[in-house]
């Protein structure tokens, strides 16, 4: 049988001893207090270098100098992508509990597909070329997938293995209509090319509020179903006779995924292995518990995509890498590393 | 399941239902292949066809079949049988349906090859299989290598290859935005895996490495079922797990490599083809068989499909591949949903 992993009888999600809790409790304070450092580099970093007394007088006595200018620019770029990482963080967390499967990741279950079909269609049918049009293309297309997704294989009587495949075959499906347009529309194939690597780039803070209210909601969902995802994971059977509401969590674990990557992907076009990566290496030190899994997720995404946004400002200076293609590069050998030093923890 | 035994003793089982798919899927291929040769801007009767290819037709007819269409449809079985039965090993190695050759970067390993070849040298249609063949060998071994650890793990060889496909695809993504139209364009069409233009050229190799590795796979791969349970299970039974598993995913990574040069990176058969296939003879195991030929039958009716609906040579076949496979797999699920069973 060609199945994903078996569910492991496993004490873990009992209450952790008391010290270990301390130490992981510390440890996302930590984690919290690399992000803000990050942030902050994230607006002093670029073409043009900003020193620590100039960020703050731009931040909060903004009166408008040239440097204020450039912190203003740099902070809707460094909050969207504070966005972003948390939203793909804990999209990848639950999808990849939800179908326990390791590979599930908003990518591989045709999320981002939807994304990129929609807006491939708005820049070649409909005409549309400024961001704050083709957000909606995106967002759209991400939660008619999530639904199909949801239609197909998170309904009841639905295994994982369905979900993922059903993810697959919608996938594949997308991935044929996104190429075709691609091939026979030239100006649409110019403007996806640099849309599918995925930037921050273009960021602004009229974007950022069309997508707060989306985010909003998927994070406060996601964090709530730390528990019931908990319970899934020992099984379905399981899972209802300690009295979990398959259905229910099911929905709005699709519903929180949804939210949350469409958002993001609407924002900066599909950001890939983020959301695959950074619950993995989570998962590699605070066990299989959900309630430590998605905070942790939730703050060491942004981590990565600030960081890996930073760094490619400064190694093409004065032009720079898109983030989708740095996350990859720098996230890659690291994931690779955790992979073969630890035995990660499997779902 | 039947059990069959002849007067000399000898005796084996034979699964009526797999053999049965086997064969009308062997059966659907040969017929598209047959209705695809004849169709194009000369139409020829499927009769014809046939007879031409039974070698007593006439001149212009046999120009035509034999010269442009025969080689381009072989290469069209051969690419997906390929891809079909290297997906199936795949997945059975890495126990994951997600597990197949284009999730693990295969795919990407092959089409960084190409683009290097397109994009930095600018370079003819040989050289841009063989910087694919190359760039798909060489990342095979990459993630065996980086998966090797007193072993390859199942688990492990998924999750490394995920690692170097997201590391692969991020290298794409730069050298495809780094190009200027026309190579961009150039690389767009070779990425969506496309028939057109493919000659005796592409066949000669390709059907030499099937001849080869076909057998080999069909009969190393009887202790696959055994892997399937899981290694310790699968050495109390008796099978020498680490060889096996490295001289299957060796062979699966040359199908991969040699079909992706071929045809491009015709995305979604190794990876729906071993399911529906699955599906078709419900029966657990690999199904390498019914997978190998779910392949070809999947990527020759896609052509077919594409070429009579857009003309030919207008979309690329492994846009088609994507639509049909992902479509009928979906189908699959609802239905089977419906019928109770999964």
């Amino acid at each position: 049988m060609l199945v994903d992993s078996p569910p492991e009888p496993r004490a873990e999600t009992a209450p952790a001893p008391p010290e270990r809790r301390a130490i992981r409790s510390i440890g996302l304070l930590v984690s919290v207090a690399v992000l803000l450092l990050v942030f902050l580099a994230s607006i002093a970093v670029g073409a043009k270098s900003l020193s620590m007394d100039q960020v703050w007088h731009g931040l909060f006595h903004d009166s408008g100098t040239y440097a204020d200018v450039v912190v203003g620019e740099r902070l809707s770029r460094s909050l969207l992508g504070l966005l972003a990482g948390i939203a793909l963080g804990l999209s990848g967390a639950v999808l990849q509990a939800l179908t326990r499967n390791p590979l599930a990741d908003p990518g591989l279950l045709g999320i981002n597909l939807g994304a990129s079909a929609a807006v491939v269609s708005a820049f070649s049918f409909f005409g549309v070329t400024s961001l704050s049009g083709y957000v909606w293309f995106a967002f759209f297309g991400a939660a008619l997938v999530g639904v199909l997704l949801y239609i197909l294989g998170g309904a009841r009587g639905a295994t994982p293995v369905r979900l993922a495949l059903a993810g697959t075959a919608i996938s594949a499906a997308l991935y044929g209509y996104v190429q075709a347009v691609m091939i026979t529309d030239g100006a649409a194939l110019n403007k996806m090319r640099f849309w599918t690597v995925g930037s921050l780039a273009s960021a602004s803070m009229d974007t950022i509020q069309q997508v707060l209210p989306f985010l909003a909601v998927g994070i406060v969902l996601a964090l709530g179903l730390a528990r019931p995802l908990n319970a899934m994971a020992m099984g379905d059977d399981t899972a209802r006779a300690l009295g979990a509401h398959l259905t229910r969590t099911r929905a709005l674990s699709m519903a929180a995924a949804t939210l949350l990557c469409g958002a993001a992907t609407a924002a900066c076009g599909p950001i890939v292995f983020v959301g695959l990566m950074v619950p993995h290496i989570v998962r590699s030190f605070t066990g299989p518990d959900m309630r430590w899994i998605l905070p942790y997720a939730a703050v060491l995404s942004p981590v990565l995509l600030l960081g890996a946004d930073v760094v490619g400002r400064v190694v093409a200076r004065p032009s720079e890498l898109q983030v989708g293609i740095v996350t990859a590069v720098i996230g890659a050998p690291v994931f690779i590393f955790l992979v073969r030093r630890r035995k990660l923890a499997q779902l | 399941m039947k059990a069959i035994r002849t007067r000399a003793g000898l005796s084996f089982r034979l699964d009526v239902r797999t053999t049965a798919v086997v064969t009308l899927l062997l059966v659907a291929a040969l017929a598209a292949s047959v209705v695809l040769i004849g169709t194009g801007d000369f139409e020829i009767p499927a009769a014809d066809v046939v007879r031409t290819l039974l070698g007593d037709g006439d001149a212009g007819q046999e120009f035509i079949i034999n010269d442009l269409r025969l080689p381009r449809v072989l290469v069209g079985l051969l690419v997906g049988a390929a891809l079909g039965l290297g997906g199936a090993l795949f997945q059975s190695i890495a126990r994951n349906p997600l597990g197949s050759p284009d999730v693990l970067g295969l795919g990407q390993g092959s089409t960084a090859g190409a683009l290097t070849m397109i994009v930095l040298f600018q370079g003819s249609a040989v050289e841009v299989a063989g910087g694919a063949l190359v760039g798909g060998l060489v990342t095979g071994a990459a993630i065996y290598l980086l998966a090797w650890k007193r072993g390859v793990h199942g688990y492990r060889l998924v999750l490394v290859g995920i690692g170097v496909s997201a590391f692969i695809t991020a290298v794409n993504s730069y050298l495809l935005t780094k190009a200027d139209f026309v190579d961009a364009a150039r690389a767009v069409v070779w990425m969506t895996g496309s028939l057109n233009g493919r000659d005796w050229d592409q066949v000669w190799p390709l059907l030499a490495l099937c001849a080869v590795l076909v057998p080999l796979v069909l009969v190393y791969g009887r202790p696959l079922r055994m892997l399937e349970m899981g290694d310790d299970v699968a050495n109390a039974l008796g099978v020498r797990v680490e060889r096996t598993r490295a001289v299957l995913l060796l062979a699966s990574v040359l199908l991969t490599a040699a079909a992706t040069a071929a045809a491009g990176p015709v995305s979604f058969v190794a990876l729906t083809a071993p399911q529906l296939a699955r599906r078709l003879t419900r029966s657990p195991g690999p199904n390498l068989m019914p997978a190998m030929f779910m392949g070809a039958a999947l990527l020759i009716v896609a052509d077919l499909a594409s070429q009579r609906a857009f003309g030919a040579d207008q979309l690329p076949v492994g846009v088609v591949t994507g639509v049909l496979g992902g479509v009928y797999l979906l189908w699959l699920l609802v239905t089977q949903r419906k019928a109770g069973r999964i």
